[in-house]
């Protein structure tokens, strides 16, 4: 872990909702994306100035929202400030920050609204909370619209469904198109591409880490599975975050879902052309960035030639497939049609284990305790398998199928009501690490308690930013990295692959050499 | 914000990397490292060069899994794992290590 230079949160042993203290998070603020990262997305540059023209562009592009998302415009006036929300955000229960109660971080994109967009705002402005944009706004939008990671706790909560995450990404939107792009996602957006991925690996690089994986697959297993790339005629196209390749525990997870097709018998493969699953242009709130992403995997499926797409453990990503991916690239006419498209694959495999396909020995993860942190945009934002809650039933299906011992976090805290890991939303970025550990606070807070009643061992789950988040923060709560797990890496420990050979002596006694 | 390397002023990014790769010398990992307080073992130097050797040829920074089989083949099989690499670099091998080996930031979610 490294030094920090802000106070790490202690954990209480009950919930408590802070003491506000005003404006203790104005400092943060991620680094401005630099004009050569602006215009490989189409925006303008600037460097952090504030360049001519600014305001009425800004303002021109509230309008160009307000008219294209009517939700957008019924968030802005349907508030009726009751205060359902203000304790529900993550980040102002780790602060105490009160611009960080979802209310009033709306308000700052609502009274620039008012002040041009509504009859009382234009002439009685001080009546109605109405403000001028002026530079100063646009810092403080800068600052508080990335201290939300568009999770939608809040909107679970709110009267109105007024939804935080649309006017943080129309904020974001506004904010790029005068000069104001956050580094960390408009960098990412423009690997992508030009690379494939967000991380900037190259098809080369991305061949010889997969070799490197099937021979730790032969090693561990006796057995040839194959982590297959740009095969053409394959049958199922894997999109995966591209941290799957590259990270811990992400990697496991991929090995998991290599032996789970081998078992199934499928022929799979990944491509090096949507080598990533990720759409932070769902982040930025630009419609045109996320579709530019998504036609990738498009292309990719026709090039292939595949007839199924699934997707692998990415928590936005999966809001973006489930939710977007046929008016963003479809029609999928070309897809066999007797398979959910996209399909997550938690489906995939929960459907083999209902069939009874895979072999496990539960008693391989004897040693852990598991419990299971259900990500933001999986948990609020999407659906999995054919029964409402889903995507809540399924992933712990497959734990239970998996291992012996496993215990959920407090009820208010899991399923639609999650808490996010703190990461979420294009924040996952080292620039806002004081921010990104005390939004952890309400997740490591109901995760402790698990510990401390249940001696829970691991926390899983089905998101790359959530895994990395967890790996980087739970060492600043007293908990190990290696705390967070991969699910498919929980059933890549017990599943028994068809002709391979177990011999739990053999193991046992390397063990104890 | 320039770093000072042998008396010349090198350019780094504002999160501490270099913005000219190729201004990379070995000093260049030294200086960083006594900004963050480190000193480079000879330990940190064998993953360094083979970070670079990584980078030369594929262009990326190397997954988290081929860098620790790598220094499990080197150092021994009990440090080939990640645990091992975040004592020697602690703000994380994929980044600490990167910047004092001159390699881009691993961006995405890593």
């Amino acid at each position: 872990m490294a030094k920090v230079d802000f106070e790490i949160p202690k954990l209480k042993k009950y919930p408590e909702i802070p003491v506000v203290v005003e404006g203790t998070m104005a400092h943060s603020s991620p680094y401005v994306a630099a004009e050569k990262f602006q215009v490989q997305l189409d925006f303008p540059g600037g460097n952090g100035e504030f360049q001519e023209g600014w305001k009425e562009k800004a303002i021109e592009k509230m309008g160009e929202l307000l008219g294209k998302y009517r939700s957008l415009q019924v968030f802005l006036d349907s508030c009726v400030k009751c205060g359902a929300c203000t304790d529900k955000c993550h980040y102002f229960l780790g602060t105490g920050d009160p611009k960080n109660m979802p209310v009033a971080r709306q308000d700052l994109f609502r009274a620039v609204y008012r002040r041009y967009f509504t009859f009382a705002g234009k002439y009685f402005p001080k009546l109605v909370g109405a403000v001028d944009l002026t530079e100063d706004v646009i810092k403080e939008w800068y600052s508080y619209f990335h201290q939300c990671s568009q999770c939608r706790r809040c909107s679970v909560y709110c009267p109105y469904g007024i939804d935080t995450a649309e006017i943080s990404m129309a904020a974001r939107e506004v904010l790029d198109h005068i000069g104001f792009g956050q580094k960390y996602c408009n960098e990412i957006i423009g690997k992508v591409y030009k690379i494939g991925n967000n991380l900037g690996l190259p098809e080369r690089a991305l061949a010889d880490t997969l070799e490197g994986l099937e021979e730790d697959l032969e090693d561990e297993t006796g057995i040839a599975v194959k982590v297959p790339l740009d095969v053409k005629g394959a049958d199922i196209l894997l999109v995966t975050p591209s941290a799957d390749f590259f990270a811990e525990p992400h990697v496991d997870g991929l090995m998991g879902y290599a032996k789970v097709f081998h078992e199934a018998g499928v022929s799979w493969t990944v491509s090096s052309h949507a080598s990533e699953a990720a759409n932070f242009g769902m982040f930025i709130g630009s419609y045109e960035n996320m579709q530019r992403v998504a036609i990738r995997i498009r292309e990719a499926a026709l090039d292939l030639g595949v007839k199924r797409i699934i997707f692998g453990e990415c928590g936005h990503a999966w809001r973006v497939a489930y939710s977007f991916l046929n008016t963003l690239a479809g029609p999928w006419d070309f897809l066999d049609q007797n398979y959910p498209i996209p399909q997550h694959i938690c489906e995939f495999t929960h459907n083999l284990i209902q069939d009874d396909k895979l072999t496990f020995d539960k008693s391989r993860n004897d040693d852990l305790v598991i419990t299971f942190h259900d990500s933001c945009n999986v948990a609020r934002a999407s659906r999995m398998g054919d029964m409402p809650g889903g995507q809540f039933t399924i992933p712990r299906d497959i734990l239970k199928a998996v291992c012996n011992n496993f215990h959920d976090m407090a009820p208010e805290t899991i399923h639609e009501h999650t808490f996010c890991c703190g990461g979420g939303g294009g924040l996952l970025t080292d620039d806002l690490m004081e921010i990104r550990v005390k939004g952890m606070v309400p997740r490591a807070q109901a995760l402790q308690d698990v510990v401390d009643e249940y001696g829970v061992t691991n926390l899983v789950a089905i998101c790359a930013i959530c895994k990395s988040q967890f790996a980087k923060v739970l060492p600043y709560y007293g908990m190990e990295m290696d705390m967070i797990m991969s699910l498919h890496q929980v059933l890549s420990n017990a599943i028994i692959l068809t002709g391979q050979i177990v011999d739990d002596d053999d193991e046992a006694a390397e063990d104890a050499a | 914000m320039p770093i000072e390397v042998n008396g010349k002023s090198i350019e780094t990014d504002e999160e501490g990397y270099l913005a000219d790769l190729n201004q990379w010398e070995p000093e260049v990992a030294t200086v960083m490292a006594a900004i963050d307080d480190a000193e480079l073992t000879e330990t940190h130097w064998e993953v360094i060069n083979f970070l670079r050797e990584y980078y030369e040829e594929y262009q990326i920074a190397p997954a988290v899994r081929v860098l620790t089989k790598a220094i499990g083949k080197k150092l021994g099989k009990d440090k080939g794992n990640s645990k091992y690499l975040y004592e020697l670099f602690p703000y994380g091998p994929a980044k600490q290590a990167c910047k004092y080996a001159g390699l881009p930031k691993p961006t995405g979610c890593v």
